[in-house]
Order: structure tokens, then C-alpha cells, then sequence
């Protein structure tokens, strides 16, 4: 037996056999048809990488998550970026440079300067600059060939680029034992929502492939040839961190009952279809609220109907079953896009916005129905309105979406049932919930705004920090009575803003008699396990 | 030209996925951005530059808007740095 130091990354134990790989080393240069020629190679090798890092954002956003498949558009952001590519061009164009030599010099120069920042973070992204442009470099000679693994191994390399891992076969990879892998790349975050153990900083040697070993995650340790006692105890560890994780997965997903047997609905509050997952993830049982907004902000237009389908059926279909509750455009206000003209007045947040903006622009609001309506047919959907303060608004939307149902009927193209919310954010609505109870099948209490609307307290104002404040017994009164007015109609009331994650205030929701809370999906265990406690 | 200044909030500073959301968001305005640090600049489209500002949370920065709508894009800007950024 003997044992290896190296920097641990990722937890997790592997025992098996250790695979050496190295990168095959480039093809000898085709070069000398000419800079035109030349400039041409480069330019389709760019179209190529750029093809790959698309490819790979989408395998990381449907296996992993947004913050994995992030990195793959970072790494095609870099190729796109005008400095980069006028600096890989300039010399292909002036025939100093091969198109390899300068994607290469190009990747090192940016490589350089990231690494001459005091920021260690930055410094961090030199490895990515580098790997983009090896990626583009390697699209000259026709691609890499892929990382292929005989069977389960411990695989040892010098070091990975994201998409090489990304795109190994999992079952046959135990764990990783690298040799030059910064602890702080970008490889660590992949191979850790992978599940992989990993250790980094490791001597390794060309012999090694075929040798059986056991490597230690936590520790940094990697024993060649471990001995029965070494195996023994990495095989009890790994069993333990198994069960613990099933444990916790369980737990997660198992519905949150209080002690005396009420089920509270913990959900999660998602912004783009692709959270879903991490809500599923972290054991909601629904999405309280999908807020729509992002598919329009940062954008030069209104996303089509066809677009929004898209987004809302992904959501749906992702969440297997579960509610899915769909927020309807909260735009305006402080909420501008480039394509909605700002409006007159001082005080947007008192302004034309949630639901009196799409009741004013049916040409934002009959599309995003209609996508609602359509997504439904593929999953359990409810959807919400925002921002309103009077019976009438909801009744003409209500009037307007059975419209587009009417429409879609007639046009052929199915439609799902629905349930039809309101969100009671403004005291207004809270004071009117018994109205308002009539006319819809459940309550989402935005906390958020109705703490601001009642306070006449600005969140983002620093002077009155102390002002806003969501356990304001004028706040609680409102809830309180929206609650009320939700039991006695018998509909569901949820709670969806921050107070909903305020584990200390859990108790007095559920004594008011909410049904459901809506939390970021990070917070959903923890609430859960709030919700146990209670009675 | 219009300008603001705006101290980052966000723990990563101006990289990583803050960058990218912003040289995806800038491309969606028809004024010229450049975002300032100290004696660099860079325009804000230019995601490469932006890193090398080395702009860290708790850093001030410039926005400089030339051009096209001014008013429509500093006011979108100025909402997309309070929240993201």
C-alpha cells in the first residue's frame, strides 16, 4: 500500500481501478494554404466550438443545473467576445499566424491578464479563457476525439476541461484524481454536481492505469493498492454518506405535516423553467410562484406566444405532476423593459403595472393566456394575477381568459383546466378578500409588496430600513383577514413572499390558517422541517 | 452622455454570471455603453473587458450612455445594476 497526498475538492469515497489518461497531443498543423485560407478554417472551427459549448449548455441545464450549464456559456460568451476574436484573427488576416498558433496565443494573452488580477475569482476564469480556445483550436484538426473509459476507474488526468467531463460516461467513472486542476475551477462545480469525489494537486504516474485504488474525497487521500483495513473503512464511509443522502432525500420529499396531522404545501418560487429541477431538487411539492418576467426583461421584445408556451409547458412537465402556479406579467412600475414606454408620473410603484398593464395591453396579455392555457393540457397549471385591488379586474380578466379559451376551442388546438388565483399584495385587496374569494380558487399573499403598500414604505429605500417590516402588526392584520375570508369561501390560501421562508413566524401563518408556503427553493427543506415541528 | 455610479452589491463582483447577464442585456439597448473602474474602461457588450476590469463587490463603477435613447437606456441600466449586480 501507498498512500498520496493531494488537495481535496469534492467529497465522496471510490475504490476501484485507476485509469491514466493524457490528452492526445495535436495533429500536426495543416497550415500553409494562405492568411484567406487560413481566416476560413478559423472562422468555421468558431462556428464548430460554438455549435459544442450549445450542445453542452443544454446537457448541463437538462442533467445538472443553471449554475453548471452557466459555465458552457461562459466558455461561448469568451469565443464571442470582440477582443478575443479580433486578437485570434488580427494575425491570421496578417499571415503572422497559423490558425492554431493564434486561437492558442489568443486564449494565453487573455489567460494572462485574468491572472494578473488581485481578485481570485477572476484569476480563476484564466482557466476557462484557455480552455475555450483550446476547444476552438482543436475544432481546426476536426475535433478531439472524446474521453472513452474501460469500465468503473478512479480516472487520473492532469487536468479536465468542463465539456471532457461533462460528457463522461458516469457509470464508468468512480472518482477523479487529477494532477495541475485548480481547486476553484470550474471542473470542481461540475464534478460536484456530478457526484463525483475528487482530489486535485496529485503526483501522478503513467504506470499507474490498471492498479487498484482508493481515494478519499474529504481528505485529499489516495492509497495505491489500500490494504483490507484502508478498504474497509472507505467502504463504511461511502455507505454512510449513501445513506445520509437517501435519508435526506426522503425527507425532503416527504410532505411537511404538522403534529397534529395538518399537510402544509411547501412550494418553491422559481424565476425561469430551468429552476424547476432544483426545486424538484430540494423536495417542493409544487411552484408557488413561476414568475414571467424574465423571458421579457433584457430583451429588445415581447416574447410570442408560441415562446411562452414553451417556457410554461417545460415548467409543467418538469414538475411531474405537481402545481404549478404561474404568475401572470408584473411589469411596469419599477419592472421596465426597453419595449414598454416609461410611463408619466413620479411614483412607478404606484403606477400602471401587474395586472392593470395587461388589462390595458391585450396585445401583452391575450399571448400569455393564451401559452398558459395551451401548457396546461401538458401539466397541472394555475395561474395568478398580480397586483390587483378590485372585484372588477379580476372579473375581466377572468372574462378575457375564458375568451381564450373560446378561441382556442374553436381554432382546434388544446387547452387544459386551470385554476385561477389572485395575489393579495395590496390592502385594497386584503380588505376586499371576501369579494375577491368569490371569484377565484385560491389566494396568493405576496408579503413583499403588501408590507410596502400598507407601510407606505419603500424595500429598497436604506433610510427605512427599519420601517419595512413584514411582522408589522398592521401587515399581520391583513393577512390575517385574507386568510379568514379564504377559509370561509373555502379556497386555498398560500403565502408567497419573504415572511413565507421566515422560519419564526411559520407557526403564525399556519395558526391563520394558510394552506400553502412558497420559498425559494434553497429554503424547502428547511421550512419543511419547520412544519414538522408545529402543531 | 449621461452617467451614474453604482458600488456592486454582488458578492462575485462584475464576472461571472452577473457579467454575462449584463453584455447579453447591453446588446438589447441602442445607445454605446462603457462601464469605468478607476482608469479602465470597457465597452459594455465586451464581456472580456468587463472581467479585466477586475471589479470586485464593495467597487465603484462608471456607466457611461452615449447615444440612441439615453434617458430609455440609462434608467433600464440603472434597474438592471440595483438588481442584479
Amino acid at each position: 500500500m501507498e498512500k498520496i497526498g493531494g488537495v481535496p475538492v469534492c467529497p465522496g469515497v471510490a475504490l476501484g481501478e485507476l485509469y491514466v489518461w493524457e490528452r492526445a497531443p495535436a495533429p500536426p498543423a495543416a497550415e500553409g494554404g494562405g492568411p484567406a485560407r487560413e481566416l476560413e478554417r478559423l472562422l468555421r472551427a468558431r462556428d464548430r466550438a460554438e455549435e459544442i459549448l450549445e450542445e453542452q449548455y443544454r446537457l448541463a441545464l437538462s442533467r445538472l443545473g443553471q449554475d453548471e450549464a452557466d459555465i458552457f456559456r461562459l466558455h461561448r460568451m469568451m469565443l464571442e467576445d470582440p477582443d478575443f476574436w479580433a486578437a485570434a484573427r488580427g494575425p491570421v488576416e496578417s499571415g503572422q499566424a497559423g490558425a492554431r498558433a493564434a486561437a492558442l496565443a489568443a486564449g494565453e494573452t487573455f489567460a494572462r491578464q485574468l491572472r494578473a488580477l488581485e481578485d481570485p475569482y477572476l484569476r480563476a476564469r484564466a482557466d476557462d479563457v484557455a480552455e475555450a480556445a483550446r476547444l476552438l483550436a482543436a475544432q481546426l484538426d476536426g475535433g478531439e476525439a472524446p474521453l472513452t473509459l474501460p469500465g468503473p476507474v478512479i480516472l487520473a488526468a492532469d487536468a479536465l476541461d468542463p465539456g471532457e467531463l461533462l460528457t463522461l460516461d458516469r457509470d464508468k467513472v468512480l472518482g477523479l484524481a487529477l494532477g495541475r486542476a485548480a481547486p476553484s475551477g470550474h471542473w470542481a462545480i461540475l464534478a460536484r454536481a456530478m457526484g463525483l469525489p475528487a482530489v486535485t494537486g496529485v503526483e501522478i504516474a503513467p504506470t499507474w492505469s490498471g492498479r487498484q485504488a482508493g481515494l478519499d474525497g474529504e481528505t485529499g487521500e489516495l492509497w495505491l493498492e489500500p490494504d483490507g483495513e484502508t478498504r474497509g473503512r472507505l467502504q463504511a464511509r461511502g455507505l454512510a454518506r449513501a445513506e445520509t443522502a437517501a435519508a435526506q432525500a426522503l425527507a425532503a420529499r416527504a410532505p411537511a405535516v404538522t403534529r397534529s396531522g395538518k399537510q402544509i404545501e411547501v412550494c418553491a418560487n422559481i424565476g425561469k423553467p430551468e429552476e424547476a429541477a432544483q426545486a424538484l431538487a430540494q423536495g417542493a411539492d409544487g411552484v408557488g410562484l413561476f414568475r414571467t418576467e424574465f423571458l421579457c426583461l433584457g430583451r429588445a421584445d415581447c416574447p410570442g406566444e408560441e415562446e411562452q408556451f414553451l417556457a410554461c409547458r417545460w415548467a409543467a412537465q418538469a414538475m411531474e405532476g405537481r402545481r404549478v402556479t404561474i404568475r401572470t406579467l408584473d411589469l411596469g412600475g419599477d419592472k421596465r423593459t426597453p419595449w414598454l414606454p416609461p410611463e408619466e408620473g413620479e411614483n412607478p410603484a404606484l403606477g400602471l403595472r401587474g395586472v392593470r398593464l395587461t388589462l390595458a395591453r391585450p396585445d401583452l396579455f391575450v399571448p400569455q393566456l393564451r401559452a398558459i392555457l395551451r401548457a396546461a393540457a401538458f401539466g397541472k397549471l394555475a395561474v395568478m394575477f398580480p397586483m390587483v385591488t378590485s372585484p372588477e379586474e379580476v372579473d375581466r380578466a377572468r372574462a378575457l381568459l375564458d375568451q381564450c379559451r373560446a378561441r382556442l376551442e374553436a381554432e382546434g388546438v388544446p387547452a387544459g383546466p386551470l385554476e385561477v388565483g389572485v395575489m393579495v399584495e395590496t390592502p385594497a385587496a386584503a380588505l376586499l378578500a371576501h369579494k375577491l374569494a368569490r371569484r377565484v380558487d385560491f389566494f396568493s399573499i405576496g408579503t413583499n409588496d403588501l408590507t410596502q403598500y400598507t407601510l407606505a414604505a419603500d424595500r429598497q429605500s436604506p433610510a427605512l430600513a427599519g420601517l419595512w417590516d413584514q411582522r408589522n402588526p398592521a401587515v399581520w392584520e391583513l393577512i390575517a383577514r385574507t386568510a379568514q375570508a379564504g377559509k370561509a369561501a373555502g379556497i386555498r390560501v398560500a403565502v408567497c413572499g419573504q415572511l413565507a421562508a421566515d422560519r419564526e413566524m411559520t407557526g403564525r401563518l399556519l395558526e391563520a390558517g394558510v394552506d400553502e408556503l412558497s420559498v425559494p427553493p434553497a429554503d424547502v427543506p428547511a421550512v419543511k422541517a419547520r412544519v414538522r415541528e408545529l402543531d | 452622455m449621461k452617467t451614474f455610479t453604482y458600488t456592486l452589491t454582488h458578492p462575485n463582483g462584475l464576472h461571472g454570471r452577473p457579467a454575462m447577464e449584463l453584455a447579453d442585456f447591453a446588446r438589447t439597448l441602442d445607445s454605446a455603453v462603457t462601464v469605468r473602474k478607476g482608469e479602465r474602461s470597457a465597452p459594455v457588450d465586451h464581456l472580456m473587458a468587463l472581467m479585466l476590469l477586475g471589479a470586485s463587490q464593495g467597487d465603484e463603477v462608471t456607466v457611461a450612455v452615449e447615444g440612441g435613447g439615453e434617458e430609455k437606456d440609462l434608467a433600464a441600466l440603472e434597474d438592471f445594476f440595483r438588481a442584479n449586480l
